[in-house]
């Protein structure tokens, strides 16, 4: 503000700038970021909602124009009788609850690792390795981890119960092995998040609550937990959006199968929208619209909790 | 200190606790163990039923098969053409809008902050159409810019987030002072706040540069044939086509693993540190 009051009142270009820059320089620094944000970003999640009243090929006229057809609620009518939606949307709430095990497992991998011996910071690296990873290889790994006849672990349950177990390719099992594949690199997220937040734990109150007699269970839940949890939050967050996001690890493990019973809804919007049956794309952004109204519910959850630190903070 | 230290406890319990570290981190990278012995497994040793014991040989040879048969030193390439003119464009744009929201007060700014950061949380599928049109319409789907500017436009919901938080952690009197002494706001940003942010940028430049190594989504939405598919889309294509043959499948997952996983082992301070931001207050 000292800068605009000194600028004197000459009608020149120059001193325009002077008596304006305060305000304006935000929005000069903003603008780049802001426009490139808004044409990919928020303006196609309302083109997404309203693209999925139509019915269309995602061709367009020569001139330019859409081929699209109005048909009002016609796609949110056909996925109610959809029941590959409804194996969807079922394996994306099996994800959501089973990815979450990756918040305390990657709790207990950081306690074991909280450690002060030697060379404890290669082992720590190695074990956060697999997030490292694309997942696009971690699923090929896998693949070759149940593989039948070529991987260890159906040669381990073969030696163990007689007969193996072709996980990827029995609908009983397929989404509960591709979970478990996710969980790995999600594990050591969380684990690093973790060991960053007991790194941060304040000596004091432990030594203090270790003199009061405090110790194993009981330390963790009532004097490391409370400390923790900036860490948990953001845990908890990661991974709930990383199992609505699931979809490179279905698409490279089993594409979706047997019979369509791994699918999730990324996935299944992906498929519907540019299958090799011809493309559907009104059809998949009504997909995309349940996805997403589902992430909305805890997007807005994060965000409120997010505004009330800010106004806390500042 | 929690865990109580091992040093302060008996001996009985160091002594398992160094045995049962190499074990425990054995047994948590066995696919990943497994696979890197099947990527030097002879193709004769698969054939003769030897998955699991020593192979017979180490056979470099996979790796030539792979450069030779297929378009991998493409892949490759492409991911390299995509991913680091992302990661410039990503940091560049952040760092203004960092600055921009970090710095100034001004009524719209909490709701622009939020905006990038809500928007950095939607699903994927939820942009794919309107984006796969609108790459149609300019000219660029299956070229390097089709993801490129995707990629810049998504990330930087992500960095602005990290950026502005950080400028915030900054001592905010420097900059008083320099408008007190009538330093230009341009000025203020280039001489005296970007040199700050070179920890905040090294952190997101490796960051951003592992996540779009790493993107399969729009991969295969944006482009569609072997001279710009990046390496993500285009091992999921040759997966196809080496159906069980698990050596190359092996050799060619390395190769993909290899650039980020150099990444985070030559900056692993930097990849920490801008991971766990906000782990800790």
């Amino acid at each position: 503000m000292a800068i605009a009051a000194d600028a004197g009142s000459g009608a020149s270009g120059r001193s325009w700038w002077k008596q304006n820059q305060q305000w304006l320089t935000p929005w000069l620094f903003l603008a780049p970021g802001l426009v490139m944000f808004v044409v990919y970003v928020i303006i196609p999640i309302f083109q997404s909602f309203w693209l999925s009243f139509f019915d269309w090929d995602g061709l367009r006229a020569p001139d330019g124009s859409s081929t699209a057809r109005w048909i009002g609620m016609g796609n949110y009518v056909e996925l109610m009788d959809d029941d590959a939606f409804w194996t969807s949307l079922h394996n994306n709430v099996l994800w959501l609850v089973l990815y979450l095990l990756a918040v305390p497992m990657g709790l207990f991998i950081a306690i074991f690792l909280n450690q002060t011996v030697r060379g404890i910071r290669v082992y720590k690296s190695l074990f956060f390795f697999p997030f490292v990873i694309s997942q696009v290889v971690v699923g090929l790994i896998f693949s070759w981890f149940y593989a039948p006849g070529f991987g260890l672990l159906y040669a381990i349950i073969e030696r163990i119960t007689g007969t193996g177990v072709a996980i990827l390719a029995d609908e009983r099992f397929v989404t509960y092995g591709i979970i478990a594949a996710g969980l790995w690199p999600q594990t050591a997220y969380c684990m690093i998040l973790y060991l960053t937040g007991l790194n941060n734990v304040s000596p004091d109150q432990v030594e203090a609550a270790r003199l009061d007699g405090a110790k194993g269970w009981r330390m963790l839940w009532y004097v490391i937990l409370p400390q923790l949890r900036p860490a948990t939050f953001i845990a908890v967050v990661v991974t709930v959006i990383g199992a609505l996001r699931s979809f490179d690890l279905v698409s490279i493990m089993t594409d979706g199968g047997p019979y369509g019973s791994s699918r999730v809804l990324s996935f299944y919007m992906y498929e519907q929208a540019l299958s090799e049956y011809g493309y559907r794309m009104g059809y998949g952004a009504a997909i995309a619209v349940v996805l997403f109204l589902i992430m909305m519910v805890f997007i807005s959850g994060f965000i409120w909790k997010m505004i009330r630190d800010e106004k806390e903070g500042y | 200190m929690f865990p109580r230290p091992v040093q302060q406890v008996g001996a009985p319990v160091r002594i398992a606790y160094q045995v049962a570290l190499p074990v425990a981190l054995f047994l948590w990278l066995l696919p990943l163990i497994g696979v890197a012995i099947t990527s030097v497994r002879p193709a004769s040793d698969l054939a003769q039923g030897n998955y699991f014991g020593m192979p017979s040989g180490l056979a470099w040879h996979n790796y030539v098969e792979v450069f030779q048969n297929t378009p991998i030193a493409a892949y490759l390439r492409n991911s390299f053409y995509v991913t680091i003119p992302t990661v410039i464009g990503a940091v560049a744009l952040s760092t203004m809008t960092g600055f921009a929201l970090g710095i100034y007060r001004f009524r719209a700014n909490l709701l622009i902050f939020f905006m990038f950061v809500a928007g950095n949380f939607v699903p994927f599928q939820i942009l794919m159409v309107p984006v796969r049109d609108l790459s149609l319409r300019m000219g660029v789907y299956n070229t390097y810019w089709a993801l490129i500017l995707f990629h810049i436009a998504f990330q930087t919901g992500f960095c602005t987030l990290f950026m502005r938080n950080f400028i915030r952690a900054l001592p905010y009197e420097l900059i008083e002072a320099a408008r007190v002494e009538g330093v230009a706001e341009w000025r203020i940003f280039w001489f005296i706040v970007l040199p700050l942010m070179r920890p905040a940028i090294a952190a997101l430049s490796v960051l951003i540069f592992t996540f779009i190594w790493n993107d399969f989504f729009w991969a295969t939405v944006l482009t569609s044939d072997p001279d710009h598919q990046p390496i993500t889309a285009g091992l999921s294509s040759l997966n196809g086509q080496w159906i069980a043959q698990w050596h190359l499948v092996s050799a060619g997952s390395i190769l993909a693993a290899l650039p980020p996983v150099a990444m985070f082992f030559l900056m692993q301070k930097h990849f920490i540190a801008g991971l766990t931001l906000g782990a800790v207050k």
